[in-house]
């Protein structure tokens, strides 16, 4: 006997049928009319017409047929609203009832019949459920606040409710505490201004004991909540963590990820050289690697997440190359790659596996997987640029360098396996990602291009297209070195059909057309078909055949008239898409007038150096970046949106940030204005734009210059008129076409490479460097830092400078071994005032035996903060070709005063007495000659300001402020005397550990 | 939190919905039918899907998708978690999940989803509540239920809800008493071609019986805890113990439940218990390829391999296969070109082998995909991490029950590319 019996019908119509069994007088009849009708009502038939008679069964003390007729009322109470109050006295009666399960039951079941007349006769059974003394009545009660909210919010708040709500976070029964944090996060989503989980520490002691002994779920909507809130200090978020930290062996996925939350936001508080932030890092990631054996369900969300923190580890890695991240840096995934110090480095090699595809993973998996893949291939080469979190993993990322076969064959060999499964998707995929792999990782680059060769070879038509892409892209990064594969391309050319093969193709042909011997006939294929073409490809076809012209001119005139024809000319046929295309003709115009005035400014322009290609692709931009760090594992999490792009209603969504590391240094600092000056330092971090623009416009550009046809475009536009006439050809002359690319090879940094749109920047360069010269800050001399015997024969000495605000180091190499050194690259590791270098290690040329190079190493300070003893220590690495050496060196504070560290007058004042005075310290800088004017003028051009001068009995009292570069003021009275050689210094500063390494910036100063 | 759920077949019927809050038309489903049509294969549909108004989010077990739909942002592991539940209470309710059962047993099913959730929050998702709640239906009680006029749900307070071992009830009576662990570790390793080993890990898993009168308090400790890299624990374990000491210390649920989870990652090596040599050629513009496989063992510390399964999705190509086996039976689905192939055990003084010929489409080009081997084997007792539990004591009743604890190690996804 099963159910199944309810869904048979009878002819004479179901609904007559069973309203006659409803209205029977046996109650077993009654039970199965019920059932029947439930049956109907889950598999969507309309059962509502039933209506009074099933309400009528509901003055029962059979509970299965009470539940049954509850059921009912939920589903159908909306449409029946007048009806629906029939109900009312029963559930009013039925919260009274002595039985806690029934009471619960009738409290549960009025909040689920959304009625309006309905919620009114609620509140007062509501509010003595509330109070229950059944701890069961109370956490059921709890919801049903939340659903009231729901149909009418504006009841809830007027009837106190929400106060009474909040009563219950300090419950005795962790159940209870749960469901009342539960009720208000949703109460509160819909309000966000509202401060209804205004947490404090009391009841967040509440809650973390609730969380011990509450259920799953009722774990998750706890750490959620705990997620929000923002301690008040370091030790309060290393508590917390303490407490969270088992919640990572919960069996629950969704409490490992939640409970991961909360650990990765507060552990941004916590000092990195705290033992317990190493063990809590450590801790971290074997959960997340062990959701990776999960359901593919899991397994999916799981991986979203890794990939927002595997991004933000590689953006914390490369502030310099792109956008300054205001907040610490997580190096979190670091430990994924190296969680266990005492191993070889072949873990780093093991944790990449977790990441390998299996044959019967679903797609979103497979696809998932080898995103993060290449991401993390790309890790491997960026030693040159990343500063990470300590010696250990420092030393390793080096080693990764030098060794790339620890990434190489494996991973490759894995990437070649899944370019022959059978999915089109995931193997278009994963024939990029040997693409990408060539591109960060040099030393694997010869291996990828042969591997494509083999996939090409298989002629699978689309296997081949996508090699074709990416092998442009190599081509781009790796030039004059891959070209014998050419032939091979060729041989592809007629199976080539989608755009962007086709573009790549042409882009190869035009770009080595010297050595192609039938490069003319080749691109003349294409041509026939010229108007049929997506502008992709005829744009590149245009670039192409002119770059051809410049470089055999005698066979291609025809062919280059050809194409300007086809390019500037309407097609004959108006329904060929894009045949009028004004980026086309525009192109096909300036090329034209390019060529017939004057043919060697086009082929600068033409057959210009191109800048360099990206390495990283598809990032999340860093403020966002940010943001989705704080939702992690939640919707937003797997969208890698932030949830007020996607969640309804248009309800404001409170932006989430990351909270400031309080770095040791800074700990004296209150804790409110910490938070504030992490938002303000949000801001600025809004411009990234430009990386991504130059992203895309490579892309869309793959041909000539980058420079060359937007200010083509621009030019244009302002000739327009005058197309054809002699305007062009003034307009070429006064603005002189060859002259951005030459500042695109000039700028070294490829951060610059937007600028040259404005054409007197190189006068901007001029000047600032003429300004530099003028007021710099104190240079010491260069001192030996790495001597030759330390470090096989390489000798580096240096020293640091500050001019019109920005740093650099000034090194000199020299070579004092037998054989040549090539392949320099530095690196830093974490500092106390984050130092990092702002581009890469530049030595153009190969050191030759006892030959010299000096150069300036441009500084930033938005790297990661370690507090270093003595505070001002910098360690360095240093690569060569030859092995890693490492050494430290101290830092002349000075260079770390900023130029903007005037204090105001009046300001000075408050903040001296606002200063307590234990964090004053006095020192004695002996035999310094100069007089009080003098003093002044030099501190000055070392960025200590003179606020205010005053004379007491006979002594001139300087006082003086200055700023460093981490937004540490300090302020300083200078005492001297005429006539006595001795000065008093004395200092105040919130930091107190600099005042020391001041006092020694001033003494350096003024002796020199 | 959780709106409504939507229960879907494989052929794209919803049998069943269930509404938490507001009634969410069933209309919504469209979406996800048209995510479904994308995918060529059923575990292929993503498990999350945004719609204009609201996000879908679906597993697919026993070929029903569960598709629950959601309003605000909730954390879609929660989601996931709570199906999987789902699916789990029906298993045990039904003992098998299937389409036919649920809706034999409609109204149970929807009895027990309204007491899983409330306004879309779990309420009581453990499967000892739940049953005290709503009783499962045997054919016994549905006889005596008709006779008496008793009904399926209870009407006392389940006792374990509110107490501080929830996960207990009070008042457990055992004639004999008896605690069972079963230790049950699987291999997820993939194999390339010439045999070595891509990537190996081992899941591992403590299943208990325990069946005690009382409220017993049992320690369970390892001759080498440090093994297990990853745990995750039955709430009823303390975790302070296990950081402080590495012994588990818990007062256990009543029956059957799992006590731990571990994870023994790529870090250590792992065995791997045994080789498949494989020769298999495709040959361009002929009608006929080789096929040999030859399964044995290796590493696998002296103990018998048995319930070993040969299973390989074929390439198109393939039209048909004759082969023979030393032992076992096989068979190829010309339709699905699924091979399959059961072994039994393997008897190493006689390697099972399986060799022959494949008939290939004429004309067509030599596949340029070889066939994955999926392999499934079962060795008892033994852990293959080599995870021993030391001890099993007893505190606070005084009966003296019967212990034992079993190992077993199988083979997870066990992949042999060739």
């Amino acid at each position: 006997m099963t159910d199944s019996k309810y869904f048979t019908t009878t002819k004479k119509g179901e609904i007559f049928e069973l309203k006659a069994e409803l209205n029977s007088d046996k109650k077993e009849k009654k039970k199965e009319a019920v059932k029947k009708v439930i049956a109907s009502m889950t598999v969507g038939k309309d059962v509502s017409a039933l209506f009074p008679d099933v309400v009528n069964c509901m003055q029962t003390d059979n509970l299965e047929l009470k539940k049954l007729v509850y059921l009912y009322l939920m589903n159908y109470a909306k449409s029946q609203p007048d009806m629906a109050i029939m109900a009312v006295n029963t559930f009013v009666k039925d919260c009274e009832d002595p039985n806690p399960l029934i009471r619960a039951l009738a409290v549960r079941t009025m909040g689920c019949i959304r009625v309006d007349k309905i919620t009114e006769y609620l509140c007062e059974p509501l509010r003595k459920c509330l109070k229950d003394e059944d701890p069961y009545v109370r956490k059921t009660a709890a919801v049903c606040v939340a659903k009231l909210h729901d149909i009418n919010a504006q009841l809830v708040e007027d009837q106190g409710f929400l106060d009474t709500l909040k009563d219950l976070i300090s419950d005795s029964n962790p159940m209870v505490v749960a469901n009342a944090v539960a009720a208000l996060s949703e109460i509160a989503e819909s309000h966000p201004s509202s401060n209804l989980l205004d947490l404090n520490p009391q009841s967040i002691n509440k809650l973390l004991t609730a969380l011990n002994e509450c259920t799953e779920w009722g774990q998750i909507f706890i750490l959620d909540c705990l997620a929000n809130y923002m301690p008040k200090d370091d030790r309060e978020a290393q508590s917390i963590c303490e407490r969270v930290t088992p919640r990572l062996s919960h069996a629950n996925s969704a409490v490992v990820l939640s409970a991961v939350k909360v650990l990765m936001k507060f552990m941004e508080m916590l000092s990195k050289d705290l033992d317990y932030y190493g063990t809590l890092l450590k801790k971290l990631a074997p959960p997340l690697v062990t959701l990776l054996s999960a359901e593919p369900e899991l397994q999916y969300v799981a991986l979203r997440n890794i990939n927002l923190i595997v991004q933000k580890r590689y953006r914390d890695q490369h502030p310099a190359q792109e956008f300054p991240l205001p907040c610490g840096p997580y190096g979190f995934f670091s430990v994924l790659w190296a969680s266990r110090p005492t191993t070889r480095p072949e873990i780093l090699k093991h944790e990449m596996k977790v990441f390998f595809v299996k044959y019967n993973d679903p797609i979103y998996v497979k696809l998932e997987k080898l995103d993060i893949m290449i991401r993390l291939a790309s890790q491997a080469n960026i030693a040159q640029a990343s500063r990470e979190c300590n010696l250990m993993t420092f030393s390793w990322t080096i080693l990764y360098l030098s060794n790339p076969f620890l990434f190489g064959p494996q991973v490759l060999a894995e990437l070649k396996e899944y370019a022959t499964e059978v999915d089109v998707d995931f193997v278009r995929k994963a024939v990029r990602a040997i693409g990408r792999c060539a591109i960060k990782v040099e030393q694997s680059a010869e291996r990828c291009v042969s591997t494509l060769l083999d996939l090409i070879q298989t002629k699978v038509n689309y296997v081949v297209q996508e090699a074709i892409v990416v092998i442009k892209d190599i081509f781009r990064k790796y030039p004059n070195k891959y070209e014998s594969v050419i032939a091979t391309l060729c041989e592809n050319l007629d199976s080539l059909d989608e755009p962007e093969a086709r573009a790549a193709m042409i882009w190869i042909v035009g770009e080595y057309a010297e050595r192609i011997d039938n490069a003319d006939e080749l691109l003349e294929s294409f041509l026939e078909g010229f108007h049929d073409e997506s502008t992709q490809v005829q744009l590149q076809l245009l670039t192409a055949i002119v770059k051809l012209f410049l470089k055999k001119p005698t066979e291609t005139q025809e062919l280059v008239q050809q194409v300007l024809s086809l390019a500037t000319q309407a097609s004959p046929t108006p329904p060929h898409k894009d045949s009028d295309n004004p980026d086309l003709r525009d192109r096909g115009y300036i090329y034209w007038r390019l060529l017939s005035t004057d043919p060697v400014a086009a082929k600068e322009v033409v057959l210009a150096e191109k800048p360099l290609i990206s390495e990283e692709t598809d990032l999340i931009e860093p403020t966002l970046l940010d943001e989705l760090i704080c939702y992690i594992g939640t919707l937003a999490s797997v969208y890698h949106k932030p949830p007020n792009a996607f969640v309804e209603g248009g309800r404001g969504v409170v932006h989430k940030s990351l909270p400031p590391r309080t770095a040791s240094s800074e700990s004296t600092e209150s804790p409110e204005t910490a938070p504030a000056g992490a938002a303000s330092g949000d801001q600025p971090d809004v411009i990234p734009a430009q990386g991504d623009l130059l992203g895309d416009l490579l892309n869309l550009d793959l041909g000539p210059p980058v420079s060359g046809p937007p200010l083509a475009a621009s030019s244009v536009q302002m000739g327009a008129v005058d197309l054809l006439g002699g305007g062009l050809d003034s307009l070429i002359g006064d603005t002189n076409f060859g002259a951005p690319p030459a500042a695109v090879t000039t700028a070294a940094a490829p951060a610059r490479l937007g600028a040259p749109i404005s054409s007197g920047l190189s006068d901007l360069f001029d000047l600032t460097s003429g300004v530099g010269t003028l007021s710099g800050s104190y240079v010491a001399p260069k001192a030996v830092w790495l001597p030759a015997m330390k470090a096989k024969g390489l000798e580096i000495s240096g020293t640091f400078t500050r001019q019109v605000g920005s740093i650099s180091m000034d090194l000199q190499l020299t070579n004092k071994a037998l054989q040549v050194m090539t392949d320099f690259a530095i690196q830093f590791n974490r500092n106390s005032f984050g130092l990092a270098p702002a581009a890469p290690l530049q030595v153009h040329a190969p050191l030759s035996p006892n030959q010299t190079v000096e150069l300036s190493l441009p500084l930033n300070t938005v790297g990661s903060v370690m507090k270093m003893e003595p505070l001002n220590n910098l360690q360095v690495a240093v690569k060569n070709n030859i092995d890693v050496f490492y050494f430290s060196t101290l830092y002349p504070l000075h260079v770390l005063f900023v130029e903007d560290g005037k204090m105001d007058r009046q300001m000075f004042l408050a903040t001296w007495k606002d200063i307590p005075n234990e964090n004053e310290a006095q020192f004695q800088i002996r035999d310094c000659p100069l007089n009080t004017e003098a003093a002044s003028n030099k501190l000055q051009s070392s960025n200590i300001f003179t606020v205010a001068k005053r004379n007491v009995e006979g002594q001139d009292m300087l006082y003086q402020s200055l700023k460093l570069t981490n937004g540490i003021w300090v302020l300083a009275e200078l005492r001297i005397q005429p006539g006595n050689p001795n000065f008093t210094l004395s200092l105040k500063c919130r930091a107190p550990e600099v005042s020391q390494h001041v006092s020694q910036a001033y003494e350096t100063i003024l002796k020199n | 939190m959780i709106h409504s759920l939507f229960l879907i077949n494989s052929s794209g019927d919803i049998f069943l919905e269930k509404h938490w809050k507001s009634v969410v038309s069933r209309s919504v489903c469209d979406y996800f039918f048209e995510a479904q049509e994308r995918a060529t294969e059923a575990e292929n549909v993503p498990p999350v899907i945004p719609t204009p108004h609201h996000y879908l989010l679906s597993v697919y077990r026993h070929k029903i998708f569960f598709v629950a739909v959601i309003q605000t942002e909730v954390p879609p592991l929660f989601v996931i978690e709570f199906l999987h539940r789902v699916v789990d209470t029906f298993q045990d309710y039904f003992g098998v999940c299937s389409e036919p059962v649920i809706k034999d047993n409609v109204v149970v099913v929807y009895e027990v989803l309204e007491e899983m959730l409330d306004n879309g929050f779990p309420l009581a998702t453990e499967s000892n509540i739940l049953k005290e709640l709503i009783k499962p239906p045997t054919i016994l009680r549905t006889v005596v239920n008709t006779i008496t006029g008793s009904t399926n749900v209870g009407d006392q307070l389940p006792t374990g809800q509110l107490s501080v071992v929830p996960w207990r009830r009070t008042g457990v009576k055992y004639t004999n008493n008896e605690a069972y662990f079963d230790v049950v570790e699987e291999i997820d390793a993939i194999i390339d071609k010439s045999g070595s080993t891509v990537t190996a890990e081992i899941q591992g898993v403590i299943d208990a019986c325990v069946k005690l009168t009382g409220m017993p308090d049992l320690t369970l400790s390892f001759m080498n805890p440090r093994l297990l890299d990853d745990v995750s624990f039955h709430p009823c374990v303390r975790f302070k113990r296990w950081e402080s000491e590495r012994i588990l210390s818990f007062i256990p649920p009543d029956g059957n439940f799992r006590l731990l989870s571990y994870h023994v990652s790529a870090q250590n090596l792992v065995a791997i218990p045994v080789y498949v040599k494989h020769s298999i050629s495709f040959r361009d513009s002929s009608s006929l390829g080789r096929f040999e496989i030859t399964v044995g063992p290796k590493q696998s510390m002296g103990k018998t391999i048995e319930g070993v399964t040969v299973t390989s999705q074929m390439p198109k190509g393939v039209l048909n296969m004759s082969l023979t086996p030393s032992q076992g039976t096989h068979t190829f689905d010309p339709v699905t070109k699924m091979l399959s192939w059961d072994v039994g055990k393997i008897n190493p003084q006689k390697l099972p082998s399986l060799k022959g010929t494949m008939s290939l489409q004429v004309g067509a080009s030599k596949p340029d995909e070889n066939p994955t081997i999926n392999l499934q084997f079962k060795i008892q007792q033994l852990a293959i991490s080599g995870l021993k539990v030391n001890r099993l004591d007893m505190y606070g009743e005084k009966y003296k029950p019967f212990k034992g604890i079993k190992y077993m190690t199988k083979a997870g996804k066990f992949q042999v590319r060739t």
